[in-house]
């Protein structure tokens, strides 16, 4: 009997194009995903060697870490952004690759509309400039963060040469508790393990509560993996997976898609693997969870207070502590109550139509907090059309939200989108790193359900006290 | 790429972990179409104030610090987004050099494929490289060590053979791949007949 495999060597293997003795594989790259803010300086190196875009159908561009979230439909008045989204469309145009830009239906974060349009399937290896690339291996694919000299190495060759991660596996079993959300789940799994605790492995999540998970939530969990340190996080493919992938724009159709399922059916890490590294937690420990700090690890279940210098590791007190001074906040405090000024509903990591719904259906019937900043920013044009057609806008207004216009918006605050300095925030992005927001900004990370909590009250809240 | 063999200076020290690419070059910093000139936005708001004026408290204002070419910080360097304009804004600001006890993954790859060298060495001798910032620290790729210079202190650290060869000879993997590229064109036959 063949030696078993886990998921993640399945997908490997089959892309393997050739080692080289003593240094990494050479990996081959089914999708490369681009925008903006990393590829520029790649297209010039292309042109600096005088070498094409080796296969550019396989290459897909959109513009989304730059763009304004209202008034899409007018140039960007920011110019080094508007310069920057402009290069892209010329890149784009000079190598024949499709681009998604501003004004077209399928434009988006480039996380939310690699699923949506049925380019990301499971089996495939993916790779973006961006860390969160890991939100694609809720399909059971391969897919990372690449610098930009790699996206140049992609945009070359097809392929990355890169050394083979270790393997850890976190099985999360049993349900979740009403309130509990996957972003609640990840944001716990980095409590436990920490920002690094990931460094140098390939996760794969799996257990009762991980496949219990809706495919938005799935991409929620993979896309935070990059926060524990590791480079990607995969789910093995199932029928959820299969369901959503089928019919979507780029998937394969009809007999092509039988026999693709037939393909990803065996894609499952075999039995008797043996990880590297092994986590188990159990669904029931989780409450909605909330960070105090300055990296994504420093975060507690919402009804739990601030840990105490003394409770934390020695050579981790000074961080601890400038990290408390950043976020003006005191040790063995709770965070509960906290006066917040803004909540940012968005990013790839939570601005999917499942998001929406849970934010929507939250505040419906309730009015935001008078003097609290709201932005809700939908991940792409399709997640905004369909919130429109399901009338979570209308829900939304009636409770005093608007809804913007896709973009990355304030996860990381490279268009007009900035979170002002001293104010605190309570987002559903991904990073709660000094600055992150704004200059001077303050993040608490949640998820979108503890942000309509925040966003109806006015101060951080425990969601179950308001859900029966 | 610029080769690397050897470098000797006086650290500049940051005893900070979980330094995140964020702080090394903030996103607002991001909008150019080329490689140059990060360096002046480097560890942006910690060196600067809000309008603009240099903190004196912060490391690399004070004086002497100008010329350092090697930086030692805290453990889990270069965490978060993979922005490569982190390794060029530390290659730009004159660094050729990081020595943390760890490393986030892309940040390092990044810093190989730019001539900035990623040196990971034990909590005990980062404790001690940063309780010394002005001695002079000595870095050799060829026989892989940190040195305290005079003070016979020294560590030995890792590299991968092939990255070690592309450092010291100035080689980039564009390079390497676009030598076998035939082997690619037969791949892709290859699994196109697997996946008809």
């Amino acid at each position: 009997m063949n030696q078993p495999k886990t998921l993640f060597d399945k997908v490997w293997d089959a892309h393997v194009v050739d080692k080289i003795e003593e240094g990494p594989d050479v990996l081959y790259i089914d999708k490369h995903l681009i925008h903006e803010v990393t590829s520029p300086q790649a297209f010039d190196g292309l042109e600096k060697r005088r070498i094409p875009l080796f296969r550019p159908k396989q290459t897909v561009a959109t513009a989304d870490h730059n763009v304004p979230t209202v008034d899409q439909h007018l140039p960007i008045r920011e110019e080094l952004s508007r310069k920057q989204v402009d290069t892209l469309t010329e890149n784009c145009g000079k190598h024949g690759v499709a681009l998604y830009g501003l004004g077209h239906p399928y434009q988006g974060i480039v996380h939310v509309i690699g699923p949506e349009l049925g380019i990301t399937q499971p089996g495939l290896t993916m790779v973006c400039g961006d860390s969160h690339t890991s939100t694609h291996g809720a399909f059971g694919s391969i897919a990372f963060g690449i610098g930009t000299s790699q996206v140049e190495q992609v945009m070359a060759t097809q392929c990355l040469l890169q050394y083979k991660p270790k393997s850890m596996r976190i099985s999360v079993e049993g349900e979740l508790k009403a309130g509990v959300t996957a972003k609640d789940l990840v944001l716990y799994i980095i409590s436990k393990i920490s920002a690094s605790g990931g460094t140098g492995y390939f996760v794969e999540y799996a257990g009762s509560a991980i496949r219990n998970l809706s495919m938005e939530a799935r991409m929620t969990v993979c896309n935070m993996s990059i926060e524990m340190g590791a480079r990607g996080g995969m789910i093995a493919p199932d029928q959820t997976t299969f369901d959503y992938v089928k019919e979507r724009e780029f998937a394969p159709k009809g007999k092509d898609f039988e026999e693709a399922v037939s393909a990803w059916e065996k894609l499952p890490t075999d039995e008797g693997v043996v990880f590297d590294k092994e986590y188990t937690f159990d669904a029931a420990d989780i409450e909605p969870m909330i960070t105090y700090g300055t990296n994504p690890g420093m975060g507690i279940g919402v009804s739990q207070s601030i840990p105490r210098s003394a409770e934390i590791e020695e050579k981790n007190r000074i961080s601890f502590q400038k990290s408390l001074d950043y976020m003006q906040l005191e040790e063995g405090k709770p965070l509960q109550g906290k006066k917040i000024g803004y909540v940012f509903v968005g990013s790839c990591t939570n601005s999917r139509i499942e998001d929406l719904r849970a934010f929507a259906s939250f505040v419906k019937g309730r009015q935001k907090a008078p003097g609290v900043n709201v932005w809700i920013v939908p991940g792409s044009k399709q997640v905004e059309k369909q919130a429109v057609e399901e009338g979570l806008d209308r829900i939304l207004h009636s409770s005093g939200f608007e809804l913007r216009e896709p973009g990355c918006s304030a996860c990381l605050a490279m268009n007009e989108d900035k979170i002002p300095p001293g104010e605190y925030c309570v987002s559903t992005s991904n990073r709660n790193f000094e600055g992150r927001q704004g200059p001077g900004s303050r993040t608490f990370l949640a998820s979108p359900l503890t942000a309509a909590a925040a966003a109806i009250n006015g101060y951080i809240s425990d969601v179950r006290d308001f859900i029966d | 790429m610029e080769k690397f063999t050897r470098v000797q200076s006086k650290p500049a020290v940051l005893p900070i972990e979980n330094i995140d690419t964020d702080q090394i070059i903030p996103a607002r910093f991001l909008k150019a179409t080329t490689r140059e000139g990060f360096g002046e936005n480097l560890f942006r708001d910690w060196r600067f104030s809000a309008s603009g004026q240099p903190d004196p408290d912060f490391t690399l204002n004070q004086p002497g610090q100008a010329c350092r070419t090697v930086l030692v910080a805290g453990r889990n360097f270069g965490c978060g987004s993979s922005r490569e304009h982190a390794a060029w804004a530390l290659y730009d600001y004159g660094f050729r050099v990081v020595v943390s006890s760890f490393f986030a993954d892309i940040f390092k790859g990044n810093a190989l494929n730019n001539g900035l060298l990623p040196v990971t060495v034990s909590e005990d001798f980062l404790a001690v490289l940063l309780e010394n910032p002005d001695k002079e620290v000595v870095v050799d790729l060829e026989e892989q060590y940190v040195e305290l210079a005079g003070t016979g202190q020294r560590e030995y650290f890792e590299i991968n053979a092939y990255k070690k060869t592309c450092m010291l000879n100035g080689y980039d993997d564009i390079d390497y791949i676009l030598s076998i590229k035939k082997k690619i064109i037969a791949f892709e036959e290859k699994r196109k007949k697997i996946f008809v």
